[in-house]
C-alpha cells in the first residue's frame, strides 16, 4: 500500500505540468489504483471488526429496558456486574474449561499427526489426510447429530466429557495441517544433526523438533482453543444437560441478552487477541 | 560396501563394492560428480544409511547396525544444520551435554573450540545474525568440540563464495593439523580436494575409479574418467605400435604422428587402442622440430589465449584430435606461435599414460 501512496507525490508533484499532456493518464492511473485499494482494505477491515465493535460498544451501553439493542448511554455498571448470572458464570466456566482441554488434548494429538503426514510417508497416509478433510468440511449440523447418535448407541450419556471428545474430534485436524505445513519445510538434517551429536530420538524430538515447531503447535492450540470456545451447533448435539457460554446466549435470545455477555465476550477477545500477539511475538524472537 | 535404494518397484544401487581404509589423523576426500555416491558413502560412514551388504568399521570395531547416536563421528553438514533456536555457544555445547560432561568443563571446552574457529566473541549470538562464513565455523566447531575418531564433512564449502571458499581450505588444513583428527571430507571440486587432502577416492557411479595421494591422481591418472575429471587432460586415441631401444611404447596417433608412453595398461599388446592422457603444462610447443627420446607431434595452431602468466594454445594434430598446451610466460618473447601456424608438440614419455577404459 505505501509504494502506491508514494508514487503520485514523486510523479505528479515535484514538477507541476512536467509529465504535461502526454505522460498525464500514467500518475492519475497510478492514483486511481491506489485509491480503489485502500477503500477495498478498508472495507476488509470494517467487516471483519465492526461486530466485535459493536460487541465492545454495548459492553458500555446503558439499555433502558430488556434488550441491549439500541445505544442509550456510557456505564461502566456491567463491568461491576459482571459475574451477576451464576448460570452465566458456570456456562463461561465451562466453556473455557472444555477449550483448554481441548486446546491441550487436540494439541497433542494434532502435533503428533501432522508431524507423521508432514515427515513419514505410510500404510494409510492418503486415507488419514482425506479423514482430516473430510472432518472440517463436513456440515456441522450433521457432524453433532451423528455423534450425537454414536454416543447413544454406545449407551454414553452426554454432558462435559462427551463435549470435550466432539471438540477434539473437530479440532484435531485444524492443528494437524498447521504442524503439517511447518514440518514440511524444516530442514532433516536438523534432526539428524542432533543424532549425529549423540541425542537419541526421544531427546532429538524434546530439545530439536518440538522447539522448532513449537510456532505452528502454538497457532494450532490458540485454533482449537478459538473453535471450541464459540461452537455451538456440535455442542447443542452432544452437550446433555451442560450448558456453555454459546448455549447459554442462545437460551437468553428469547428473554433478552443481558450486557454481561457483552462483557464477557470483549474479555474472552482481549484474551484471545492478547495470546495471538505473543504467539506472534515469541515466533518472531526465535527466527 | 554395497548401498541400494529401494524406490517403488525399482532398486536403485547408489554404492557398489566401495572398499575404504581411512587411515588415523588423515584428511582423506571423496571426490566425484554428484550422484557418484559419495554422500552416500559418508551417510553410511556416520551412521544415517545401513549399508545393503558389507560392514563399517571404526577404530577396528564392526559399526555396522549402531545407530548414528552411538558412533563416535561427527559430521559437519552441506547445509549446516545449526539448531536456529539455540545460541551458538548451546550449539557447540550440544553434543558434549548429551554425554553428561560436568559444566565447567563444558564451558571451557566450548570457549576454547570458538577459540580455535575464531569465534570466541560470538558465543552469546543466534546462528541468523552471522554470516555464512561463521555458521560454517560454528557447524564446525559443533562437530570437533567432541573429539570424535572421525570428523566427516559433506561439502561443507559447497555454500560459501570463491575467495572465502579458498581461505576457509586453508583454515580447514590449519584446523585438522591442531586438533590431529581424521577427516573425511565429501566433495564434487577437485580443486578443493586436491588443496587440502593427504589421500583422495575418486568416485563414479558408485564406485572407487582411483585412490591415492593428490600428486599421484593428478599425475598419474588410473582411468579416463580420472585424468578427465581432475584438472585439465588431453586424451588421445591411438594404436600400440612397436618397442623403442628405450623400453617405451610407441602409439600410432594418426596421420603417421607417433606418441610414446612409459609403460601400457595391464592386458595391452601391440595393436591394441589406447588412449594417451597428457596434461596441458607438460606439453612443450615449438617451432623446430624438438631433439630426444620425446613424443612428437606435429600440428597446426587453431587457437591462442593469452593468460598474463600463462599462454593457452590449441593445437590440431590431424584426424580430428586436438590438444591444449599450457605453456608459463617466462621470457618476455610473448607467443610462440600465432594462430594457424605450423608448430611441433613433445613431451617426456613419462608425462603420459596410455589407459584402455
Amino acid at each position: 500500500m505505501s509504494t502506491g501512496v508514494d508514487t503520485p507525490t514523486v510523479s505528479g508533484g515535484a514538477v507541476p505540468g512536467g509529465p504535461g499532456a502526454a505522460g498525464g493518464t500514467r500518475p492519475a492511473r497510478a492514483r486511481r489504483r491506489t485509491d480503489w485499494g485502500r477503500v477495498y482494505t478498508i472495507a476488509v477491515l470494517a467487516w471483519l471488526f465492526l461486530p466485535i465493535l459493536f460487541m465492545v460498544a454495548f459492553s458500555f451501553n446503558d439499555p433502558a429496558g430488556r434488550h441491549n439493542i439500541t445505544w442509550q448511554g456510557f456505564t461502566f455498571r456491567w463491568y461491576q456486574d459482571a459475574l451477576a448470572y451464576p448460570d452465566l458464570n458456570q456456562a463461561m466456566f465451562n466453556s473455557v474449561s472444555i477449550a483448554l482441554l481441548t486446546m491441550v488434548i487436540s494439541g497433542a494429538l494434532g502435533t503428533l499427526l501432522g508431524l507423521a503426514l508432514g515427515r513419514y510417508t505410510f500404510r494409510g497416509k492418503q486415507l488419514t489426510n482425506l479423514v482430516m478433510f473430510s472432518a472440517i468440511s463436513a456440515p456441522e449440523v450433521v457432524v453433532g447429530a451423528a455423534l450425537l447418535s454414536t454416543f447413544l448407541m454406545m449407551n454414553v450419556t452426554t454432558g462435559y466429557w462427551t463435549t470435550v471428545v466432539s471438540h477434539v474430534m473437530f479440532c484435531v485436524s485444524f492443528v494437524a495441517i498447521t504442524v503439517r505445513a511447518r514440518v514440511i519445510t524444516l530442514d532433516p538434517r536438523m534432526e539428524e544433526a542432533a543424532r549425529d551429536l549423540g541425542a537419541g530420538p526421544f531427546t532429538t524430538f524434546r530439545l530439536v523438533t518440538l522447539p522448532l515447531l513449537f510456532p505452528a503447535v502454538m497457532s494450532g492450540g490458540l485454533l482449537a482453543f478459538a473453535l471450541s470456545i464459540d461452537d455451538y451447533i456440535i455442542t447443542s448435539f452432544v452437550s446433555g444437560d451442560v450448558t456453555t457460554f454459546p448455549l447459554w446466549i442462545w437460551g437468553a435470545t428469547r428473554v433478552g441478552i443481558p450486557p454481561q455477555v457483552n462483557v464477557m465476550g470483549t474479555l474472552l477477545f482481549l484474551v484471545g487477541v492478547t495470546l495471538a500477539v505473543v504467539n506472534v511475538i515469541n515466533s518472531r524472537r526465535k527466527r | 560396501m554395497t548401498k541400494s535404494f529401494r524406490s517403488g518397484s525399482e532398486t536403485v544401487t547408489a554404492v557398489t563394492g566401495v572398499d575404504l581404509a581411512i587411515a588415523e589423523g588423515e584428511f582423506f576426500s571423496l571426490l566425484g560428480p554428484s550422484g557418484c555416491g559419495k554422500t552416500t558413502t559418508m551417510r553410511m560412514i556416520a551412521g544415517f544409511e545401513e549399508p545393503t551388504g558389507g560392514v563399517v568399521r571404526l577404530d577396528g570395531r564392526d559399526v555396522t547396525g549402531v545407530p548414528a547416536h552411538h558412533r563416535d563421528v561427527n559430521m559437519v553438514f552441506q547445509s549446516y544444520a545449526l539448531f536456529p533456536h539455540m545460541s551458538v555457544a548451546d550449539n557447540v555445547a550440544f553434543g558434549l551435554r548429551r554425554r553428561g560432561v560436568d559444566k565447567a568443563q563444558i564451558r571451557s571446552r566450548v570457549a576454547e573450540m570458538l577459540d580455535l574457529v575464531e569465534l570466541g566473541h560470538r558465543g552469546k549470538h543466534r546462528p541468523s545474525q552471522l554470516s555464512g562464513g561463521q555458521q560454517q565455523r560454528v557447524a564446525l566447531a559443533r562437530a570437533l568440540v567432541n573429539q570424535p575418531g572421525a570428523l566427516l564433512l559433506d561439502e561443507p564449502l559447497g555454500a560459501l563464495d570463491l575467495k572465502l571458499r579458498q581461505s576457509m581450505q586453508v583454515e580447514l588444513k590449519r584446523i585438522q593439523r591442531e586438533v590431529g583428527i581424521t577427516f573425511v571430507y565429501v566433495t564434487h571440486d577437485q580443486g578443493e580436494a586436491l588443496t587440502m587432502s593427504d589421500r583422495i577416492a575418486v568416485m563414479n557411479r558408485g564406485g572407487v575409479e582411483q585412490l591415492g595421494t593428490p600428486a599421484e591422481i593428478y599425475e598419474h591418472p588410473a582411468t579416463r574418467f580420472v585424468a578427465d575429471f581432475i584438472g585439465t587432460s588431453n586424451l588421445l586415441t591411438g594404436t600400440v605400435g612397436g618397442r623403442t631401444d628405450a623400453g617405451t611404447w610407441r602409439v600410432e596417433v594418426g596421420d603417421g604422428a607417433t606418441a610414446l608412453a612409459a609403460e601400457l595398461p595391464d592386458g595391452a599388446e601391440a595393436g591394441a587402442e589406447v588412449h594417451l592422457t597428457v596434461r596441458p603444462e607438460k606439453v612443450r610447443i615449438s617451432v623446430d622440430e624438438p631433439e630426444g627420446a620425446v613424443s612428437r607431434l606435429p600440428g597446426t595452431v587453431t587457437e591462442t589465449v593469452y593468460l598474463g602468466s600463462a599462454t593457452h594454445y590449441q593445437v590440431d594434430i590431424g584426424s580430428d584430435q586436438r590438444i591444449t598446451v599450457y605453456q608459463q610466460n617466462t621470457s618476455g618473447s610473448g607467443l610462440v606461435a600465432e594462430r594457424g601456424e605450423r608448430v611441433w608438440l613433445s613431451w617426456t614419455p613419462d608425462h603420459s599414460y596410455a589407459l584402455t577404459d
